[in-house]
Parts: structure tokens; sequence; C-alpha cells
């Protein structure tokens, strides 16, 4: 009897999920009257402003991971290293974000950064990537500095550094070439989430009018109607790509971590 | 890190040093300053002032219009029935697979989809969904032409209430189950051994003992699930483009274009946004706290 609820339950959950991807897949290959082709697919592809917002994300994610990184690696070492007592409020600060809607945090932006304030970021092009970008940082703070503090856990980084300074090395050197490859799978897994994250993101590049790639999908979907399901495809292909990569390295450390 | 040179300098000088190591801190100080306390303070502070900048409460006062309320209440309604119906599917599936005596190797997946569904947010997942319980979606056609229920007719839109809380639930039951399932693995069975042996029958054994300890991790999570659902904007427009009149769809409709005549009760409106979701997440938080004296 317990059995049989659990499998029901199991059951209604999975077709909660299935149900849905069937149906935007199914949709997607029914372009053409009659018969599945892959019409939608081929459609979206040579678009050429599917593939200019594509890039654009991709360029932006690119930014975001490599701009966190440098942002978030030193910090988290530093804090553990010499302000452990700064810990928990700089935990606290990066849970912010998931507190914050991205909506009201971008609507700050425009008002503290528009053309007449003291720093103009939204009255240049440049200006308004380089804020999309530190915004979709603020997006992935979470995600990135957790991922990164518990890989820093799991080393020693004091030891590390005392011997990397008595070798004569300075903080650059220590950073680059003994914590980061320490930390890199945790790293990697900020990485594929925050690329994730941005990928996909609507809110802000929409209201600071960027061309991305988010924003390209809802008004493919406000026009079309066969299209949509295909972009819905492969972005749910794309950030199962993405999290499946997270697991594979993980598991990857797993294994070089019994192998030592 | 220039500045970390003299933090790194031999011990042999005196004592007293300049507080040079906080240095360290301060690219992240900086960063979150003015990119997310400094604008999310702006937004604060923007709801108490007039367009001169002098204090008032005009803003607030604003707020309680009939259709600004219906908008926050709209947007409230869903998210409570999105985390609760959340919450309790999420506590089936994840108690069924880990206490529910089914194979072991569904827990796995089970969990790497959970973790990928919980991020399938936003536009993508309103297309799935129109694909899905859309007019012609695959459901509605073949509930329709196979087994002759007509969703329609029932009264069910994709573009409502119950349309958006169905949606979000795709993305809330994965979270759900990734929360509580450390939770359902914390139960020691030590503890039912000990209930039984005091003659408790099964449910007394969760009434007394499992449900305390499960549920300041089940309320928690339930605000978690709220927060989440009421800052969803993506999904929202997506989805129903503007034609729902919730908080999250208003909001972006008067950053774009001052729908409201007033950009000061823009202010107000993503301020009162501000205040929802903290309170569900100061919840959240305390919650977590309480149940991490059991569970750990």
């Amino acid at each position: 009897m317990k059995k049989f609820w659990a499998w029901g339950a199991l059951i209604f959950g999975l077709l909660y999920f299935i149900l849905p991807l069937l149906g935007m897949t199914n949709f997607s290959l029914k372009m053409r009257r009659g018969v599945y082709s892959l019409d939608a697919y081929a459609v979206v592809l040579g678009d050429p402003r599917f593939q200019e917002t594509f890039t654009y994300s991709i360029l932006m994610a690119l930014a975001t991971i490599v701009f966190g990184v440098l942002l978030v690696v030193p910090t988290a070492y530093w804090v553990r290293l010499k302000l452990p007592g700064l810990r928990p409020y700089i935990e606290f600060i990066t849970l912010l974000p998931l507190v914050i809607p991205a909506i009201v945090i971008v609507f700050g932006y425009i008002r503290l950064y528009n053309t007449s304030s003291w720093l103009p970021l939204t009255g240049t092009t440049t200006g308004t990537n380089i804020l999309l970008m530190f915004g979709y940082a603020t997006l992935a703070l979470p995600y990135m500095y957790r991922s990164v503090d518990t890989g820093l856990r799991s080393i020693d980084i004091a030891t590390l550094t005392e011997a990397a300074q008595s070798l004569g090395a300075g903080w650059t050197t220590i950073l680059a070439k003994i914590i980061l490859p320490n930390v890199l799978v945790a790293v990697l897994s900020g990485a594929f989430l925050t690329f994730a994250i941005v990928i996909g993101e609507f809110t802000m590049a929409a209201l600071l009018n960027r061309p991305a790639f988010g924003p390209y999908m809802q008004l493919l979907g406000a026009n079309r109607a066969y299209e949509p399901a295909a972009l819905a495809v492969m972005s749910f292909a794309l950030t199962w790509g993405c999290l499946g990569l997270i697991q594979l390295v993980s598991r990857f450390q797993k294994g070089a971590q019994s192998a030592a | 890190m220039s500045s970390d040179s003299s933090a790194a300098a031999p011990q042999t000088r005196a004592p007293f040093r300049l507080p040079l190591h906080w240095l360290g801190a301060a690219p992240f100080a900086i960063f979150v300053l003015l990119f997310l306390i400094m604008p999310t303070m702006r937004i604060v502070i923007g709801a108490f002032q007039t367009p001169d900048g002098s204090f008032t409460l005009d803003n607030i006062r604003g707020l309680f219009t009939t259709s600004i309320l219906s908008a926050y209440w709209i947007s409230i309604k869903i998210s409570i029935a999105s985390a609760l119906l959340g919450c309790l599917i999420g506590f089936s599936v994840a108690a069924a697979v880990v206490l529910g005596g089914l194979p072991k190797w569904i827990r796995g997946p089970l969990l790497t989809f959970s973790g990928v569904a919980s991020n399938f947010a936003g536009v993508p997942l309103a297309f799935a969904f129109l694909a899905t319980l859309g007019p012609v979606g695959l459901l509605t056609v073949f509930l329709k032409t196979q087994i002759g229920i007509d969703l329609r007719a029932l009264g069910f839109n994709i573009l409502s209430f119950w349309g958006l809380t169905v949606t979000y639930l795709f993305f809330q039951i994965p979270l759900m189950i990734l929360i509580i399932t450390p939770a359902l693995d914390g139960l020691k069975r030590e503890w039912r051994e000990a209930a039984q042996i005091l003659g408790a029958t099964n449910a007394q054994y969760w009434r007394m003992v499992a449900f305390p300890i499960l549920l300041p991790s089940f309320l928690g999570t339930l605000a978690l699930l709220f927060a989440n659902a009421f800052g969803a904007v993506a999904t929202a427009i997506a989805l129903t483009g503007s034609s729902l009149n919730i908080v999250p769809i208003l909001l972006f409709a008067q950053i774009r274009g001052d729908v409201l005549g007033n950009p000061h009760l823009g202010y107000a409106l993503a301020f009162g946004m501000i205040v929802v979701t903290g309170i569900a997440n100061t919840i959240y938080i305390w919650l977590r706290a309480r149940s991490e004296r059991w569970l750990k």
C-alpha cells in the first residue's frame, strides 16, 4: 500500500515534468502541416536576429564569468585567510540578490546611472553593456560565492599560502597558481550556473534595452507560433548541458580525491 | 592586490600596523555597494520622496488604490497557491523516494533533474506550457479529442491565475524536492525506533516526532518558494503579455513607460516588492536556523 502511494506520487511528479517537455518538443516539430519537420529550427537558426542576440548573450555570459571569478575568488580567499570575522556578513550580502527581485535592482540602476547622474553608464552602448554585465554578476553572486567558498573550505589555504610565501611567491602568483587550480571545480560549477542564468535572462536586458537572447525569445513568442517552441527546446537543452557539465566536473573531482 | 604586501611583510616590525588587510575586501565591498546596495537604497528612498526631493508618504499612500492593491493581491495569491502546491507535491515526491521504498537508483537522477528543472524558468518555460496547455497545446488537444474533456469549457485558460500557477509549479516542485530531501534524510532511524519501543503507532510517530521536526524546513521552504514566485517576471510576461495585472508586470510597464503617471509611485511599487520578498525571506532564514538544530 505504501509502495503504491510512493509510485503514484513519483509518477505524478514525473508526468508534470515530462508533459511540458513533450508538449514543446511536439509543437516545435509541427511547423509543416501534417508532418513532423525541423522547419521551425531551421527558421530560428537562420534568423540573423537569433544569431546576433545569441552571440551577444554568450559574450555577456563569458564576460560575466570572468568578472565574477576575478571578483569572488580573491575575496572569498582573503576573507577566509585574514578576515574570518567578516564571513557571516559577506555570506548575508551574497544572498541578497535572491531576496531583492532583479527587476528592482535594474530599476535602481536605471535611476542611479542615467545620463544625468554622476556615473552616466547608460549614456553609451559600452557603458550599458558594462552595467548589464555588473547586473548579471550580481544575479550570479549567490551561486558563484557559495560555490567558491565551499571549494575553499576543502583545502588548507593557510598552509598553502605560507608554503607559497616561503618559496617567494607574491599574492598574484598565489592566487593564480595555487588557489585557483585548487578550487577550479568549484569555480567551473559556478561558471556553468552563471552561464545558464545569463543566457536566458530577460528582465535586466529588456529594461536596459540590450539586444540579448532573452528579450529576443520574448519578442518571437509574442509574434510567432512554432519558433518559440523550438527556442524553448534549445534553451532547455542548453540548461541541461550546463548543469550536466557541473555534475560531470564535480564527479571528476570526487574521483580525483578518492584516487589521491 | 598591491596593497596586501604590507600584510605579507615579515613579522619583525613593531606590533602596530595599519589595518591594511581590510583593503583585500575592498573591491568586493565597492562592487556590492555600487551595484546592489545603492541601487536598492535609491528605490527605497525614492519611495518616500516627492519629485523635488522632500520627504513624503504620498507614494506609499498611492499604492492603496484599487488597481495597484488588486495587482498585489493577485501576485500574492499566485505566489501562495504555487508555493503551497509546490511544497505539497514536492514533499510527496521526495517522501516517496526517500521513505516510500522505491528503488535506490531513482534518487540520483531525480535530484539531477530537479536541479535542471528548478533552473528552467523564464521565457522558455512559458513557451513550453503554451505548447502543452495553450489553446492548441498537446495536452489540451489530447484531452479534447481523445477523452472528451474540454479545458476551455471548464474555464481553464493558460493566461489566467491558474495557468500562471500551474506554470510556476514547474520550477517550484523541483526546488522543494531539492531542499526537503536532505531534511527527510536527516530523520534518524533511531527516532522512529525509539518511538516504536515506547509504543507509538506509525501515525503517532509522524504527528508527534517527524512532523514537528520537519515543520520548520517545510514552512521555511514555503516562504522561499513564495518569494521565488513573487519576483518572477520573465515567465509571467512571456506567458500573458500584459493581460494579467500582477505586480512584476505592472512594475515592468511602469519602468518602460511610466504607465502610472508618477515616477515615484514606481519606486513605491518596487519598495512594496522588496518588503514582501524581504518578509518571506526573513521567515525562511529564521525557520532554517531553527530546523538546523535538529537536522544536521
